[in-house]
Formats: C-alpha cells, structure tokens, sequence
C-alpha cells in the first residue's frame, strides 16, 4: 500500500477518518446516536470534571496506575533484551476493557441515557460493561456468540452476578462478528435511550476515537513509568491486536517518539490459509465492515470470511482503523502469531513469572521473547500484558487435552 | 431519466401508487428468484428490489437476514445473481432495483459494480451503509450513468439532514417506517403519515415507505401519505417455502400476496 507519509496523533478529522480509514458506514438510522455521541464526547473532553471523575475511578475503582513490571526471570530465560510488562491484567476485572467502559458509562450517564447493551468474545469486555453498569446502576445487556460463551463461561457467569442479561448469538460463526451484528442491530431499535458501550477501536466514528482515547491512559502510565523507571523510553512496544483496543492505547501515546519501535501481533491461528487465523493486517485488505473502512479478510465478493484464534478476543475478521492508518503510514509493524506459539508464551510466562496471561496478551509475549532473543542485554522490550489468563484456564485445558 | 423514475411517472399519470416487492437473490434458489421477479413484475410490481446476500447485514432481521445465509450458504456469487437478474430484466415490465451493502459495492470497485449491474439491466440501487456523507463519489458516477441511487430516510433522520439526503437520492425516497431493523411488525408508528408529509414538501422525488410492512391494512393507512410501499420480509418467509413446497405453488401465493397488496394500494 502506498505510503501516507508520516503518523500524526492529531487523527481522526471531523468526519472520523484516519487517512482513508474509519468514516461511518451504518444504516441512517444509528446518525443520530452517533452524531449525539461525538458531541457529547467533544463536550466531555472539555468537561475538566469529566476526566478528574474518570481520573478518580480509574486510581479508586480499577486501581491504577497498573504496574510496570521487569520480568527477569523470563528475560534471562530469553537471553536477549530486558523484558518489561505494562501489567493491564492487574486491573479490576482482570483487563484493560475497564478503562473504556467506565469512561462510556459516565458518557451514557451524560447523555441521559437509560440502558446500555454491549458485545463481547472473550467476555473481557461483557465482565467490564456489566461492571461499570452496576457500578452506576445502569441496566445493561450483552451479546455473546455461542461459541464465546462455550470457550468463555466463568466470564458468563460473572456477567449475570453483576446483572446484566447475556443474549446468546447463534447467528453465523457465533462468535464476536456477530455479536457486534447484533447489538448493533438492538441498537437500531434502541437508540433513543440506549448507549452501546462498543468494546474495541473499531465500528463507525467517533467509536475508534473514543475507545482510544480512553485506553490511552495504558501508554501514557507506561511512557511515564519507562522515563522514571529506566530513565528511557523502551526499544521496542508490543501488544496484541484483535480489534485493536488495549494496542491502539499502549500505542498512540508513543506514536511521535520516532526512535521507539512499535509492533502489533495479530492472531496467526493455526497458519497462513484463508480461515485458518485472524490476521487482517497481514493478510487482509481494505474493505467495510461494522461501520468502518479498514483492513479486513474478505472474500473477493467483498463477504466477509470466517476466522480462527484460539483466543476468542482475537477471533475477529477486522481491525480498528486507526491500525490501519499505523500501517499504511509505516508507523507500526505488524505481524502475527500462530496458536501455538502463543501457547508456549502462555507457559513460559506462567512458568517465569507466575503470572498466568490471557491468551490474547499470549500473543504479544511470544513475540517480545522471539523479538528479545535477537538484542543485546541492555535494550527493552515493553508488553502490553492486556488481560489476565484465569478466564482462559479451562480452554487451556481443553486445548492442551487434560482434565482438571 | 432512469427506468425508475420512467416507472413513477407512468404510475403517477394513472394516480396509481406503487408496490415494490423485495426478493433476496439466491433464497432458496436463483431459478426462484427469477421466477419470483416474473411473477412480480406480471403481477404490476412497480419496481422489484433485490436483496444481495451480505454476511454481517446490521439493518435486516432475522428473516432477511436468515435468508442471506441460506443464499450465501450455497456459495452464491454477485456475478451469478446479476447473470440471473439479466436473464428476465428483458422480459420484465418493471425495472429492477438492487439493495446492496457498500462492502461489496468497494471490494467490485463502484465503477466495475456499475458496468455489471447495468450489463444485467439494474436500473438502481440502494445502499443502507452508504450515508449521504459518504456517497458523494459514488452517487456522482450513478448521476453520469442514470442510475438510480435510492437513499434512505429514517424516524430518527434530522430535518436538516433529511434535505441534504432528498438533494443527493435519485429514483425515489426510501421512508424507513420505524427506527429498527426490517421485519414484519403488527403496528406502525402513528406519526408515519405526518413524517411523509412533511418530506414530500420537500421533493418531487416519490416516497416510499418500507421496514415493517406486510398488510394490507398498513397499505390503506400509508397509501394517502406516500407513492409506495416496499414488502421484503413477507414475501421472503413465503419464497423460502419453495424448499418444502411445489415450486409453482410457492410463486402463485406469493403473487396473490402481492395481489391483496395492489387491492389495497390502487383498489
């Protein structure tokens, strides 16, 4: 693809496009919720209450700053370069989504709105919107594909203990694609007293924008932390990309500091063929879905094709558009990961550390270990670790064939 | 003139409204589909709307959207639906309209979706995700080839954005008659009538009203208001009937459907 010259952070522009990504592509019907959201957003980002409430429930609620963690043992395991982990696992609720459905939750409380309804794969981000809606006493329902649930049930039931209703999708691959199909169509029916709380950078503007800016505060805590911690900023950042969100915020504040190298690991799956992995970004191309011009695996007729990830927050066919843009621009190198090499990240940093990661951030640690086995001792690699792996165990096991 | 607006003003010199019945291509077979759209369009379908299978359509439920499975289940193609679209468009009295997601429009390339679908005899299109924000360039290459470019108005539409949408649509308006997705619905809003109203105003172009519809009694509610009615999931649920019931049988009831419909409309 053609270079767009060089990444700028002042992106989007006003109509939601990061170079020729994102924009709006959805039915007339959702203009006015979403035209209702970016001025509500506008506002609330001139609101100085609204990010020092934010602020305070990110320190009290979440219990942020999250820490950034030197992981030696498994450094010295690696041999090569320093590995460092921007520890999102340790948030409440065991993720990064925490900090965008909180910050959507005080926008659905702005704009007067009275119930939220969000999708979900891994659950990660269903366990955070039930969260922040009992937080504020929101009434809230989820949409889960069959499958997710299946993979996904201990974040199932966590959602029903914090009260919201989780609507299974049994439409098409049932996993995340058409649990976003649904809310989005709830939405249609809903939109005059119903905010849904998207889960990732993707979707029609300003949710790419929003979902962001929210999940930057993972960079700006890790950019910070780095200068005060090793008194530099780390060689090399990576983090997982499914739809985009816990990368697009570990990401976009480092995006001007030239001399540090960015890099997005995608689901590789079980390998390169067409519905083998979820990996747009390497293996897809610019197309529409869910609102948004970005890469995506599609067929030639513009359908969109099924794909594979053992990990259900990966299992995606898109990808938020400002990665996109990241890649046209050259800005962040993006690669992929296959199942099995994300699995051996998984026990590796289970074995090092003690510390059992999602196995989304599976991916991003297998590739800081290969990328880190390459660099001399004194250089760093920092990990978004997005979320933690308890949700995961028993797919692990099934993965790995054993009872338990 | 495109054959749309054609097929409106000749409804309009007989005072008579228009039916535009919607078909999902390929469900439960294309050789359906064509039958269908003969039947239709013998019957005095005023314009016949195509649905193009889609893999993640947002604004259709669950009938339109099952039915763009099944289709798409059996590996059906663009090209083979616009080949099976060509073969009765020669025949047909009515001009052919397809609904269409902009995902395939872009992945053709909008120029070569236009050469095919007006080598097939499409006369227009419509396309839920293409928001007049973003249509400019494509509705500017409709304009160059008279092609119909069908845009939609919804409850929760702006005034102001509603005379922005009626300014860029071509061959006619597309009302959305409730905000939600298609299906069929027991009772319509209330305020339909005054919403189409106030539109009309504000064009020439002739209003349709879809989403919803499937009685004749929701026809003699709105047919004082607008210049036509679109019915898509009533007569697909009767279509994809075909796979357990005669063929014939299947296209007879879906015309005496459309029949009853008519009655209603000009009756």
């Amino acid at each position: 693809m053609e270079s767009l010259g060089t990444a700028s952070r002042n992106v989007p522009d006003s109509a939601g496009r990061f170079g020729p990504f994102g924009g709006r592509y959805v039915p007339e019907t959702l203009t006015q919720a979403l035209d209702q959201l970016t001025v509500e957003y506008e506002k609330a980002v001139k609101d100085p209450t609204f990010f020092e409430e934010l602020k305070v429930l990110l320190r009290d609620f979440v219990g942020r700053p999250s820490p950034f963690y030197h992981a030696k043992r498994l450094s010295e395991q690696v041999g090569g370069a320093q590995i460092w982990l921007k520890r999102e696992d340790t948030n409440h609720t065991g993720a990064h989504k925490i900090n965008n459905t909180l910050g959507q939750a005080l926008l659905t409380l702005r704009m007067g709105k009275k119930r939220v309804i969000a999708e979900t794969g891994a659950g990660q981000h269903g366990v955070a919107t039930a969260t922040a809606c009992a937080h504020f006493g929101i009434p809230c329902v989820v949409y889960m594909g069959e499958e997710d649930i299946r993979r996904q049930a201990p974040n199932v039931f966590s959602m029903k203990l914090l009260g919201a209703e989780v609507r299974p999708v049994t439409t098409g691959s049932r996993t995340l694609r058409d649990a976003i199909n649904e809310a989005m169509r709830d939405w249609m029916a809903s939109v005059e007293d119903t905010h849904y709380i998207l889960g990732s950078v993707v979707g029609p503007h300003p949710f790419p924008r929003i979902v962001r800016d929210f999940q930057a505060v993972i960079g700006e805590e890790a950019r910070a932390q780095s200068l005060e911690r090793l008194g530099r900023l780390p060689h090399k950042v990576v983090a997982c990309v499914g739809g985009g969100s816990n990368a697009a915020g570990m990401f976009y504040p480092f995006v001007e500091d030239k001399d540090v190298e960015l890099i997005g690991v995608e689901a590789g799956g079980r390998g390169p063929s067409a519905g083998e992995h979820a990996s747009p970004l390497t293996y897809g191309e610019p197309g529409v879905l869910h609102g948004s011009y970005s890469f995506v695996m599609q067929d030639e007729d513009g359908q969109t094709c099924d794909v594979h990830s053992m990990s259900a927050g990966l299992d995606y066919p898109g990808v938020g558009p400002e990665h996109s843009y990241w890649k046209a621009t050259g800005r962040v190198q993006y690669t992929c990961c296959e199942d099995d090499d994300a699995m051996k990240g998984f026990d590796a940093l289970a074995a090092a550390e003690g510390i059992l990661p999602a196995l989304e951030s599976s991916h991003a640690v297998s590739k800081a270990m290969e990328l880190a086995a390459k660099m001399p001792k004194d250089q760093v690699v920092l990990v978004c670790l997005s979320g933690r792996g308890d949700k995961d165990a028993a797919e692990i096991a099934r993965l790995k064939g054993v009872k338990y | 003139m495109s054959a749309v607006d054609r097929a409106f003003e000749a409804l309009r010199s007989q005072n008579k409204k228009a039916l535009v019945p919607f078909v999902t291509a390929g469900d439960p077979s294309l050789e359906i589909t064509a039958a269908a759209l003969t039947e239709l369009g013998k019957r005095g379908a005023a314009v016949c709307e195509v649905g193009i299978p889609y893999s993640d359509p947002i604004a259709d439920g669950p009938v339109i959207q099952a039915s763009y499975t099944r289709a798409l289940d059996k590996k059906i193609k663009l090209k083979s639906i616009l080949e099976t679209i060509g073969s009765v468009t020669p025949t047909l009295p009515c001009p052919v309209v397809t609904m269409i997601s902009y995902a395939i429009i872009h992945r053709h390339g909008p120029e070569k979706f236009l050469d095919m679908a007006q080598a097939a005899g499409v006369s227009g299109a419509i396309v839920p995700d293409l928001l007049v924000e973003e249509s400019d360039a494509f509705a500017k290459l409709c304009k160059e080839r008279d092609f119909s470019l069908i845009q939609l108005v919804t409850p929760t539409t702006s005034k102001e954005r509603a005379k922005k949408i009626v300014e860029t649509s071509t061959g006619f308006i597309y009302y959305v008659s409730v905000a939600g997705i298609t299906g069929e619905r027991t009772e319509l809003p209330p305020d339909i009538v005054d919403n189409v109203k106030w539109l009309k105003s504000q064009t020439d172009l002739p209003i349709c009203i879809g989403f919803g519809i499937n009685k004749p009694e929701h026809v003699h509610m709105l047919k004082e208001a607008c210049d036509g009615v679109i019915v898509g999931s009533a007569i697909v649920r009767r279509l994809c009937e075909a796979e357990s019931k005669p063929q014939e049988q299947v296209i007879q009831e879906v015309g005496e459907y459309a029949d009853s419909l008519l009655d209603a409309l000009n009756g």
